[in-house]
């Protein structure tokens, strides 16, 4: 009994261990990659891993689905982005008011949305994601319409502006890692545990003293903040954020990538995020045929690795290392 | 300890139960029996709050809790297992034991993200607490399995142990029996009479009479959505009108 006690905290440190390994990677790449082109795609996988975590934690933990996340993304980006260019706001003030109102808002409607289950949820929540598209197209003379809103300011720390590719990966990351430890220490306690038994059996964790309505609308509203900062942050970073970028297309996406990654799996959503925002560069090469060779490989990994890349890349290595066949028992 | 009086349950037309009435006495182990379809997992769904009535109002200790749903009335110290075990397939045998301990936790959503000094020492005394309960119910070395793979019997303890984990002074069963070969039932008794003798009032809907027998200090038999008899256990097995309803009337 002791000894399982003890390897609980054994588990902490390994989680911390590997957390600290990642983000040493993470701030040592930019000296290897130091190329111009490949930095702001890196960014975006930061932006992306913030987006996929985020839903991931609704999706992958509570099990409630969303198809309408690009909008909240949007409306953080479009908040922060009219603050500080109409009403010329520090960015790092617009930032967590977005946040608030974002997480508000996700917190009104998810009570009654949340009541849905399903295909009923994904339908609701498409809408959702649908209304804010057309709000953001719509009012003109907030958002500028399809045309966008264009110069927002970058954010600024002590002097120094996040104007180039390697300064903006470094606050982007900062942020994006901040998010991961957040829901990693989250996935692992108390909370998290109620989060994955509402979505084993929401009869069975309310039988114990979980509220699952209560729950899912707070992890739901969460889901949404994280959301938000990566829209801010991203508006800030891109100074110039159009409807285009949060459309249905790339709420879907954003499904993808934690499908694809690795439902209930923080370090899933990063490869999910890194795979999903590099591919497409990488398969530039291949001209008009990118797409199939990009839509065929998906469908290959969902057939081949229904755990996601986090399950399966390990279960791949173990095949290819491990000599087939009884020869080691031999 | 737990009194329902005139429990009446309308499904569309259908009368589930009509104006069911008893009450039970804190410590007892008591035993509701009946044919199938006398409506007796519709009353514990009821007194469990999962379901609403019809009419009719649940008294917990004094207390109307006419209503009240699954997660205040685990607050209040009742909770239940299901008929087809309710377990987080997901989620290792210690994790389901450990959201057991939800209401004698408090950290919120930011304490545990921030991994406030509180959370964690507070997450240490529900991992011991857990493992105290996989103790009781015997599948301490199971501590490690997922939940989803474990067989039937043991599924069965580890939804005791998760529901004791509650710390409650009530807990229902809803046929604890089913599916378990003769030798786990005999550890099944052995083990409600165990949390009998801790203080807990158990009350179990079971087909399994040998073990109702056994085991219950009184027995309530429901037919047709009614009460047909109340008493001890000899008082049932003598009954005419029981025995009539099961095995059908000489007439």
């Amino acid at each position: 009994m002791e000894k399982l006690i003890r390897s609980g905290s054994d588990t902490m440190k390994r989680d911390l261990l590997l957390f600290i390994g990642f983000s040493v990677l993470i701030m040592v790449a930019p000296q290897l990659f130091a190329g111009g082109y490949l930095m702001n795609v890196l960014v975006f996988v930061g932006i992306n891993t913030m987006l996929a975590i985020a839903l991931n934690l609704l999706l992958g933990y509570a099990g409630q689905i969303s198809l309408g996340h690009a909008g909240f993304f949007g409306l953080g980006a479009y908040i922060s982005g009219i603050l500080t260019t109409t009403f010329s706001l520090n960015p790092w003030l617009a930032m967590p008011i977005a946040a608030l109102a974002v997480g508000c808002l996700a917190g009104v409607i998810g009570f009654p949305i949340l009541k849905l289950k399903g295909h009923y949820l994904a339908m609701a929540s498409l809408g959702l994601g649908i209304i804010m598209y057309i709000v953001f197209n719509e009012t003109v003379e907030l958002t500028g319409g399809p045309s966008g809103l264009s110069g927002i300011p970058n954010m600024k720390l002590a002097g120094v502006s996040f104007d180039s590719d390697v300064k903006n990966y470094y606050l982007i990351w900062g942020f994006t890692l901040a998010v991961m430890l957040f829901s990693i220490n989250l996935a692992n306690s108390r909370v998290g545990r109620a989060l994955r038994a509402v979505h084993d059996s929401e009869v069975a964790a309310q039988v114990l003293g979980v509220n699952a309505r209560l729950l899912k609308v707070q992890i739901f509203a969460l889901s949404a903040i994280i959301s938000s900062l990566a829209g801010s942050l991203y508006a800030h970073t891109m100074t110039f954020i159009s409807p285009a970028s949060f459309g249905f297309n790339f709420s879907i996406e954003l499904l993808t990538m934690v499908v694809i990654g690795g439902l209930g799996s923080i370090y899933g959503s990063f490869l999910g995020a890194a795979l999903l925002t590099l591919l497409p560069e990488i398969l530039r090469g291949a001209n008009d045929y990118d797409i199939i060779i990009y839509g065929g490989l998906l469908v290959l990994m969902v057939m081949y690795m229904p755990g996601g890349l986090v399950r399966g890349i390990p279960d791949l290595f173990k095949k290819i290392f491990k000599p087939k066949g009884g020869a080691d028992h031999a | 300890m737990l009194e329902v009086s005139g429990i009446t349950q309308i499904f569309g037309g259908v009368t589930a139960l009509d104006s069911v009435s008893f009450a039970i006495s804190a410590g007892d182990i008591t035993g509701v029996i009946g044919p199938n379809g006398a409506g007796k997992t519709t009353l514990f769904n009821i007194i469990t709050g999962i379901y609403r009535q019809t009419a009719g109002t649940v008294h917990l200790e004094g207390k109307n809790v006419t209503g009240l749903p699954p997660e205040k009335l685990a607050r209040l110290a009742m909770v239940r297992t299901f008929q087809n075990i309710e377990l987080f397939g997901g989620m290792t045998v210690l994790e389901n034991v450990m959201v057991g301990m939800h209401t004698k936790s408090s950290a919120g959503l930011l304490a545990c993200a921030f991994k406030m000094p509180w959370s964690i020492s507070e997450e240490r005394r529900i991992r011991e607490g857990a493992m105290k309960w996989l103790e009781f119910t015997g599948i301490v070395d199971l501590a490690d399995h997922v939940a989803g793979s474990l067989p039937f019997g043991k599924g069965r303890l580890l939804e005791i142990a998760r529901a004791l984990a509650v710390e409650p002074r009530i807990i229902l069963m809803d046929e604890p029996a089913a599916g378990l070969n003769s030798q786990e039932t005999v550890g099944l008794a052995q083990l409600i009479k165990q949390i009998r003798d801790t203080g807990i009032t158990v009350v179990l809907v079971e087909h399994d009479m040998e073990l109702v027998m056994d085991i219950c200090d009184r027995i309530i038999v429901l037919n047709l959505g009614t009460k047909l008899a109340e008493g001890t256990p000899r008082e049932i097995q003598e009954s005419s009108a029981v025995i009539a309803a099961y095995l059908g009337d000489d007439d």
